[in-house]
């Protein structure tokens, strides 16, 4: 159990401790690579020093896709919800930089192929704003969008990137979709440990893996912690 | 008795067996121009011999070219019987006639060969033939047909399957104007219903009735053990049924579920000292397995086979000569068609026993043997024909090629479920097929279905329709996990759930195919269990459909329980009904028992609506929606056939408010918008109908994350598209099957205002069962916020991570 303990990440004091606003938020704080961090209870990770917001695996424009490579028509509306939630948390905590840590968009074609509405309201986010476009293993490359667009990106102590490498450290990542059951019941989760955190999918499609899959197990450091999320994120140690 | 029309070859042959032509099979024989006929006949009756006479004889002359006669049952193994049995009459004539089955396991070389060159028999089911009927040369492979012969007919008209086949029949009837329809079902409460199905609309239907038999040899088995206050295994059992087993030359018996077969089984191979040859059979094994089991019992090699409903259908067993049924057999008509599996020779007695598992269901088996001597059957009518089997025929029709939107409008309507289908309705569908019918038009440029110049629909990408074929069919009960040996080959033993998979780690224990086995790992399809040699292991819980118990047999323990004593029933259930009696009370026809009382660390209410499983479940949803609303901070329900278990943090002690009449509609109203039922319901419908496609050309390896649950589709249509087809599908369904609200309203008109509320501190005896029923239901509201809250400290503390 020492052990455990020793390679657990510690938690803040307290999240008030960090940034006034996160209490509403029902976000809980943690340190990662020396940096304080956030994870919101809606699945974006908040940098109050940075004043930055993260979010990981949109797959803005999936349902697009799913019909254009002749599946089914499905509710043409988890864009929008995605957007709306994430105008939602971007007001919540008035972020001035926002990095979207990859598979942002369901493929290229789907970022190409965004409603003009949805086009616009992409722009209206980003006014005033840092905003960076990770790359991700569906969206390769830069797309015709305005924002910084980047393998990965080193800021402070962290490096952004998509997915998560043996040796990261520092290391913040996306593109696993992590969940953990709780209580009865699924929800999406952060995965945390001493040298790197994975968000889970932040999209309204999105499906999730356990993190007891061999893929997060092997991963993650023993006494690693699930953030899970919901009304208010809480810690838990991450079920293997 | 000879018919006339019967040619000699023919005659030779039965009398050569010793064998009589049956009246119904002269009959049948007969009347082979009829457009349509039903026949009513006992198991064991020579049904499908009737059903098959009028195309031997026809065939028998030679000179028919491609396909005569379409066989369809439900059951594939049942199509490969038929085909074993057809071939005796066929050699032994030398008839020129040449039989095959095509099934989802028929190599696909062959099935491709069919196609192009089918036999004049065909032996098939529903599924396979609306695929045939996929594929742009439908017309010519049916080309030709005479007769159609569906088989165990009752069976399929209380299901989607059913309602795909009427479907694919009106299609068939299209290009075969000359095809005539058969008809072969077991007794049933109503074969006009099944007869309006059979038939192509308005066309009559005769229905002939053989001779039923004599009455079935039927009791309750006397144990010198008690059966349990509570539990559904019927372990108790155990020594008498093996008893019985020496007894008898082939003994089935039947379990209600998959999970207690299992459990059975396992207990029940424990005490087999003299190891008899027993076999376990459920559909939730490996096929490989369940080949073995039904050859060794065709061989006389079996002395008894724990099995579910996976058996209930019209196979011929071998020399079945007892029928055990364990557990509360929950429908009349069903427990006189499984008794039926016991001695298939005709005009004999079927000989069966009934193992109530429970106290409960000691009442429970008293009055279904009560209802069985009265030939009392029950069941409910089914309504129209549902539009998500629609939905998905019409891709399906997509596939095979352009099509006409009124002469397919015109073909739907001949097939009886769908005879009320108004045109606006049809239409509705096509548009959800063609576009997704959003009230947001965004697939402009992506619609499934695109129309031509002249108006006809097809796919707008060809891709599209092998999606559509792999997707095809309407049993789409939940994600299931196969399960493997790690070790020598990885021998697949079945598949198990993929909730309860999720829950295993690893070095758990559970039982599968009636061995213990350890979860070793999961792998990208499959779990790796290895064997394991523990005393007590997990229940896997298995896909597989929970019985609501009818509402003439729930009739018949209410008016049991008003009797002043019980001299029918053992001793030990009697008293147990005494002391219910003197502790709280019992529930009555007229009246509403609600009992209150701590019990676990929580607050209990009990509500003996007698409804039926699927109604008490809905009360449970709609109680505890109301009861969050109230403050009463309810964490979850368990529901069975006779009562709903509510938990929470506090006691509920007038119950009357939450009962009311109004206030239960008005709960349905609301409540439609997000419970787990509701989106169970939904998820079925939208696999049904192509909204979710399960299945795809390559899986993508990497995989899991890559699909998303059906409940993310429903929570989205509710927010941004509350009118869209498939949320007015999702709701009539719920009104039939799983949600079951008029027997709610059969409830509430029953007791009226005579609701009695006792207020107890501690369990009933009539309550305790309640216990441990599975399928419990979580709310989702403060309470269960309030258990994360302290399960994530607890585990946060255990780790020495508290904060």
């Amino acid at each position: 159990m020492s052990a455990a303990r020793g390679a657990a990440p510690r938690p803040s004091a307290s999240p008030r401790d960090i940034s006034g606003n996160v209490k509403m938020t029902g976000g809980y704080g943690f340190t990662l690579a020396g940096e304080t961090l956030v994870a919101l209870a809606s699945g974006a990770l908040w940098w109050p020093e940075r004043e930055m917001l993260v979010v990981s695996d949109l797959h803005l424009g999936k349902s697009e896709r799913i019909a254009r490579l002749g599946g089914a028509a499905l509710p043409p509306y988890e864009t929008y919800d995605t957007l709306e939630r994430l105008e939602a948390d971007l007001g919540r905590v008035s972020a001035r930089a926002v990095v979207c840590l990859g598979d942002s968009f369901d493929d290229r074609a789907a970022a190409e192929g965004l409603p003009e509405g949805v086009v616009d309201w992409l722009v209206r986010l980003q006014a005033g704003r840092r905003w960076s476009w990770i790359e991700g293993n569906h969206d390769p490359g830069p797309v015709a969008l305005g924002g910084a667009h980047l393998a990965d990106m080193v800021a402070g102590g962290l490096v952004f990137r998509h997915i998560a490498t043996p040796g990261g450290a520092g290391e913040v990542s996306g593109h696993y979709h992590p969940k953990a059951r709780v209580a009865g019941v699924s929800r999406r989760c952060f995965l945390l440990d001493r040298s790197r955190l994975i968000l889970p999918a932040y999209g309204t499609y999105t499906g999730g893996l356990w993190s007891h899959d061999p893929a997060l197990s092997g991963l993650m450091a023993d006494g690693a912690l699930a953030i899970v999320t919901g009304r208010v994120a809480r810690a838990m140690p991450m079920p293997r | 008795m000879f018919s006339p029309a019967l040619p000699p070859a023919f005659e030779d042959w039965f009398a050569s067996r010793g064998w009589q032509v049956h009246p119904h099979q002269a009959e049948m024989l007969a009347r082979a121009d009829d457009p349509s006929l039903l026949l009513i006949a006992p198991t064991g009756g020579g049904k499908t011999l009737a059903g098959f006479l009028p195309t031997l004889v026809d065939l028998a002359e030679g000179g028919h070219h491609g396909l005569h006669t379409l066989y369809i049952s439900p059951l594939k193994a049942l199509a490969a019987d038929i085909r074993r049995n057809l071939s005796t009459p066929v050699e032994e004539m030398g008839l020129p006639i040449r039989v095959e089955d095509r099934t989802g396991d028929t190599p696909s070389s062959r099935k491709r060969r069919q196609r192009a060159d089918p036999p004049h028999i065909l032996l098939t089911t529903p599924e396979s033939l609306a695929l045939m009927l996929t594929f742009e040369d439908a017309a010519r492979t049916f080309a030709g047909l005479k007769r159609v012969v569906v088989d165990e007919i009752h069976a399929l008209a209380d299901s989607k399957r059913g309602d795909q086949l009427w479907l694919a029949l009106a299609r068939l009837q299209r290009l075969c104007p000359d095809m005539r329809r058969v008809g072969l079902s077991a007794t049933v409460e109503d074969p006009g219903a099944i007869a309006a199905l059979l038939a192509r609309h308005p066309d009559p239907c005769d229905i002939l009735y053989a001779d039923p038999g004599p009455d079935p040899d039927i009791r309750m088995l006397e144990t010198e053990e008690r059966p349990p206050w509570s539990g559904g295994g019927g372990s108790f059992a155990i020594p008498a049924i093996l008893d019985e087993i020496r007894r008898h030359r082939i003994t089935l018996i039947f379990h209600n579920t998959r999970a207690q077969a299992e459990i059975f089984f396992h207990r029940l191979w424990m005490a087999n000292e003299e190891g008899l040859p027993i076999g376990i059979h459920h559909g939730s094994l490996d096929k490989v397995q369940r080949d073995r089991v039904e050859k060794a019992m065709v061989q006389g090699r079996l002395r008894a086979v724990v099995c579910t409903g996976s058996l209930d259908l019209g196979i011929d067993w071998g020399d079945v000569d007892l029928v055990i049924q364990v557990g509360a057999p929950k429908n009349v008509k069903r427990l006189v068609q499984r008794i039926g599996r016991a001695n298939h020779r005709y005009n004999a007695p079927s000989k069966a026993l009934l193992v109530p598992a429970n106290r409960f269901e000691v009442v429970e088996c008293v009055a279904a043997l009560e209802a069985v001597l009265e030939r009392d059957l029950d069941g409910e009518p089914r309504g129209p024909g549902p539009r998500d089997v629609l939905c998905q025929h019409i891709l399906a029709t997509a596939c095979a090629g352009p099509f006409d939107a009124d002469a397919l409008y015109a073909e739907v309507t001949t097939a009886g479920a769908y005879a009320g289908l108004t045109r606006a309705g049809f239409d509705q569908c096509l548009d959800y097929c063609a576009t997704g019918g959003y009230a947001l038009r965004a697939y402009d440029r992506w619609q499934r279905l695109v129309q031509d110049g002249s108006g006809a629909w097809s796919l707008r990408d060809p891709r599209a329709a092998q999606l559509i074929r792999m997707n095809l069919g309407t049993i789409h009960d939940s994600d299931k996990v196969k399960v493997r040996m790690r070790f020598g080959g990885g021998r697949p033993l079945g598949e198990i759930e993929e909730h309860f998979a999720a829950q295993l780690v690893r070095g758990d224990t559970f039982l599968i195919g009636g061995r213990i086995v350890r979860y070793e790992s999961l792998k990208e399809t499959a779990i790796e269990v290895t064997r394991a040699s523990v005393k007590k292991p997990k229940i896997a819980t298995y896909a597989g459909t929970k019985f609501a118990t009818s509402t003439q047999l729930s009739h018949r323990i209410l008016r049991m329980f008003e009797q002043d004593s019980w001299p029918e029933l053992p001793r030990h259930t009697a008293e147990w009904l005494a002391l219910q009696r003197e502790m709280s009370s019992l529930p009555q026809e007229g009246r509403l028992l609600v009992e209150s009382f701590p019990f676990d660390g929580c607050e209990q209410l009990c509500v003996y609506g007698f409804a039926g499983r699927n109604a008490m479940q809905t009360l449970g949803l709609i109680l505890t929606k109301r009861m969050e609303e109230m403050g009463l901070d309810p964490l979850g329900f368990v529901a069975s056939d006779y009562a709903v278990l509510i938990w929470g943090l506090e006691a509920v002690l007038d119950p009357v408010p939450l009962l009311d009449r109004a206030a239960l509609h008005e709960g349905l109203e609301r409540w439609l918008a997000g419970n787990a039922v509701m989106k169970r319901t939904f998820r079925s419908s939208a696999h049904i109908a192509q909204l979710l496609q399960r299945n795809a050309p390559q899986a993508r390896k990497t995989g899991r994350q890559a699909t998303f649950s059906s409940d993310i589709l429903y929570d989205t249509l509710m927010k941004y598209d509350p009118d869209h087809l498939l949320l007015d599908i999702t709701r009539e369904e719920a009104m039939r099957g799983l949600v079951d609200f008029g027997r709610i309203e059969e409830m509430l008109a029953r007791v009226g205002d005579r609701i009695d509320v006792v207020r107890l501190d501690r369990v009933t005896p009539l309550a305790a069962p309640l216990f441990l029923e599975v399928g419990k239901v979580p709310v989702e509201g403060a309470a269960r916020e309030r258990m994360v809250e302290e399960e994530t400290e607890r585990l946060m503390a255990e780790a020495g991570l508290g904060s």
